[in-house]
């Protein structure tokens, strides 16, 4: 079967060439099937935040190809490259990375404004998915007046409004408590049970212990050390 | 998810008083131009006007087009110029005229 | 739809420091205001001046001496009246009357023969001696009117008194605030200028085309002459109200100088927070133009609105309200400044030359600075 992303020797240096050269990255080579959840596991330092990134078209490698979907990203332009982001992948990041002072709703709904949808049929789908996270009470508040918990569930808003294939989370569970972090793997877990990939970057135990998760991939500077299923 | 409406509506409407006003101008000027203007031309033919009455302070601001270029400094060469209305009036005209040459307009 | 949308987000952005871009548009409509009275106000006043202007004549001759203007002999009508090309020569008999009651001047001009009713006089010409029109100015300041007197004091240091039959309408004041006219023999009279004497001669000519010709020829003739062509008179209203020039270009260039810091404070860089919100637009799926577009937008929003205000403004401040906090600055000390309304003449090419001068900078000074962290990848934002 052909995996959704595959990675072959997939290499990232940043400032190439320069006094501050950083090998972030050296010959990952992965497969990560559809409908499974995947556990990027390591310390700080390790590669595994910018192997997130690459595989979520955040950039390109520095050699090797990345394939989502049967398309190989390294090559695409730009445009194509943000299309696929908004289109394929849904992000959850390590500390939200809401916008201050703006509503729940709008924030909810950034990643829709580029797009050609209508207003009504935007505000429409924000609501559903608000409603589906138990905070569509919360609307109209500014994400800055949140508890934690309720930003968690934004930022997980956020990143399903565009019906994503496959969820991004890098340390999502970094500035919770244990409460938190179980509701947010719980919710997790329902997107990969409606058949959803979700690759997770963590060295949280509480996360890579879980049971949901299908395969680790243990890094350390900048290699894949170990791919074990759980 | 109004405010697009209502900026699009409002720059709108700044843009009608706009044309407004220009065609207000357009109109008043062409108004202007059938009956005072006319009527401010006969004067000046008949009483042999030169200058507007605007600045009374002194002879060459209330007759610029009729002063030479020593009148500003009549009192003496190194005189400087100490009414406001010279400052707005430009030397340009007066100093940059050289003698009347025959064929020379 | 999506560039309202993006335009949706640009309005929410700016509404989220509502207080600061208030007052960026109030400045910034201000600077613009400033900048189109004085570009309305001063082509109002060249056009009206060329408008009206147009028929004075053809050529003035002074006579010059020691540099100064000094009295021209009449002599000179008869010779100027033989150049060939020439169609009339009239001595013209005018001066300045100092009026110690209102410290202000005022202008004496002398006329000979019949004038026929003129549209912008109420009232009829002096036909008679001791007569007398005057200007709207004149009466205000001396409060009088048509069928009162007007004493005024000769050059002998001694009262005439004399008798207004007429004072042009208000509408006229550009032209006639300060003026007094009396026949000319009053006025020589009055002054008591020597016999033989007049102020300068008001020459006519057939042909427009040798003006220029006929007025050398007449330095020829007389070379303590100076010959004023009509052109020569038209170009010094040119000049007197050039933006271009004198204390217009003060103030024309402290409002461009106040833009341009305001445009230069904004094109010196971004903040780290609207670095980070763009770095998160990257990454939940803007791309490069949607990013772009957004400063274009939250750029025009800002520049469009206050350049339409501030033209607004300006317009209003100019031709309804006579241009009040730009009139201290032109009226400089002049006692007798006319009460007029400006003609509300529009020159549509330099609306455009401001507004390119205003809005496109401002455009320009959002997107720049914004350019650099909108083409860079969005992994930063993961890396932050």
């Amino acid at each position: 079967m052909d995996s959704l992303i595959r990675t072959e020797n997939v290499t990232k240096i940043y400032n190439p060439r320069k006094p501050d050269e950083v090998r972030a990255l050296e010959s990952a080579t992965l497969n990560i099937d559809k409908g499974e959840v995947v556990v990027l596991k390591g310390p700080s330092g390790s590669g595994k935040t910018t192997l997130l990134s690459l595989i979520g078209c955040m950039g390109r490698p520095t050699s090797g190809r990345i394939v989502v979907d049967g398309r190989d990203i390294a090559k695409l332009p730009e445009r194509f490259l943000t299309l696929i982001r908004r289109r394929t992948f849904g992000f959850i990041f390590q500390q939200f990375n809401l916008i201050r002072n703006v509503s729940v709703l709008e924030n909810i709904l950034l990643p829709l404004y580029p797009v050609d949808i209508s207003f009504a049929d935007m505000r429409l789908r924000g609501e559903k998915i608000l409603e589906d996270l138990n905070i569509r009470d919360r609307m109209n508040t500014k994400v800055n007046k949140l508890s934690g918990g309720e930003q968690q569930r934004v930022a997980i808003a956020r990143a399903l409004i565009n019906g994503p294939e496959i969820i991004i989370a890098d340390e999502p569970t970094a500035h919770l408590d244990r409460k938190l972090s179980t509701d947010l793997l719980r919710i997790l877990q329902d997107l990969n049970v409606s058949g959803k990939t979700v690759v997770i970057a963590t060295h949280d135990p509480f996360v890579y212990d879980h049971p949901f998760i299908k395969r680790i991939v243990e890094m350390r500077d900048g290699r894949i050390q170990d791919i074990r299923l759980t | 998810m109004r405010k697009h409406k209502f900026f699009l509506g409002f720059t709108f409407l700044e843009l009608l008083l706009l044309s407004t006003l220009f065609l207000y101008s357009r109109s008043t000027v062409s108004v202007l131009n059938r009956d005072e203007v006319p009527a401010k031309r006969e004067l000046v033919r008949y009483l042999k006007l030169t200058d507007l009455s605007l600045w009374t302070e002194a002879r060459y601001t209330r007759h610029p087009s009729q002063a030479d270029i020593f009148t500003p400094f009549q009192d003496f060469p190194s005189s400087l110029e100490h009414f406001p209305a010279g400052s707005i009036i430009g030397p340009e005209s007066i100093v940059l005229q050289t003698a009347i040459t025959p064929g020379r307009p | 739809m999506r560039h309202l949308k993006i335009l949706e987000y640009a309005l929410s952005s700016l509404l989220r420091r509502k207080y600061r871009n208030i007052s960026l548009i109030a400045v910034y409509a201000l600077t613009i205001a400033i900048l189109a009275s004085v570009l309305f106000l001063t082509y109002s006043l060249k056009l009206e001046a060329s408008h009206i202007l147009i028929d004075t004549p053809d050529l003035i001759v002074q006579r010059l001496s020691a540099g100064r203007h000094d009295l021209i002999p009449m002599e000179y009508v008869k010779t100027i009246s033989e150049i060939p090309g020439v169609g009339s020569a009239v001595p013209r008999y005018w001066g300045y009357y100092y009026d110690s009651l209102s410290h202000s001047n005022y202008t004496l001009i002398g006329i000979d023969g019949d004038i026929p009713g003129l549209s912008l006089l109420e009232g009829r010409m002096p036909s008679a001696p001791r007569e007398c029109v005057i200007g709207a100015g004149v009466g205000s300041m001396r409060i009088v009117g048509t069928g009162d007197t007007l004493a005024l004091i000769n050059s002998m240091n001694t009262g005439v008194v004399f008798h207004i039959t007429g004072t042009f309408r208000s509408v006229s004041n550009i032209l006639t605030n300060d003026l007094i006219v009396m026949s000319s023999k009053d006025l020589v009279q009055f002054f008591d200028l020597p016999a033989g004497r007049a102020t300068d001669i008001a020459v006519t000519i057939h042909n427009p085309n040798e003006v220029a010709t006929i007025a050398g020829k007449i330095r020829t003739a007389h070379s303590d002459t100076r010959p004023i062509t009509k052109s020569e008179i038209l170009r010094t209203y040119d000049a007197v109200f050039n933006w271009r020039s004198g204390i217009m270009l003060t103030i024309f260039s402290s409002a461009l100088i106040a833009f341009c810091i305001l445009a230069w404070d904004k094109a010196t860089g971004i903040s780290a927070e609207e670095k980070h919100e763009i770095g998160i637009l990257k990454a939940i799926g803007w791309d490069t133009a949607d990013i772009l577009e957004l400063k274009f937008w939250e750029g025009i929003v800002i520049s469009l609105t206050s350049f339409l205000l501030g033209l607004i403004a300006a317009y209003i401040h100019v031709f309804f309200l006579n241009a009040t906090i730009l009139s201290p600055v032109i009226k400089g000390w002049s006692v007798l400044f006319p009460a007029f309304r400006l003609t509300p003449y529009i020159d549509i090419y330099q609306i455009f030359v401001l507004a390119f001068l205003t809005v496109t900078p401002y455009v320009a000074s959002t997107i720049i600075p914004s350019w650099k962290t909108a083409i860079t990848d969005p992994e930063n934002v993961m890396r932050s």
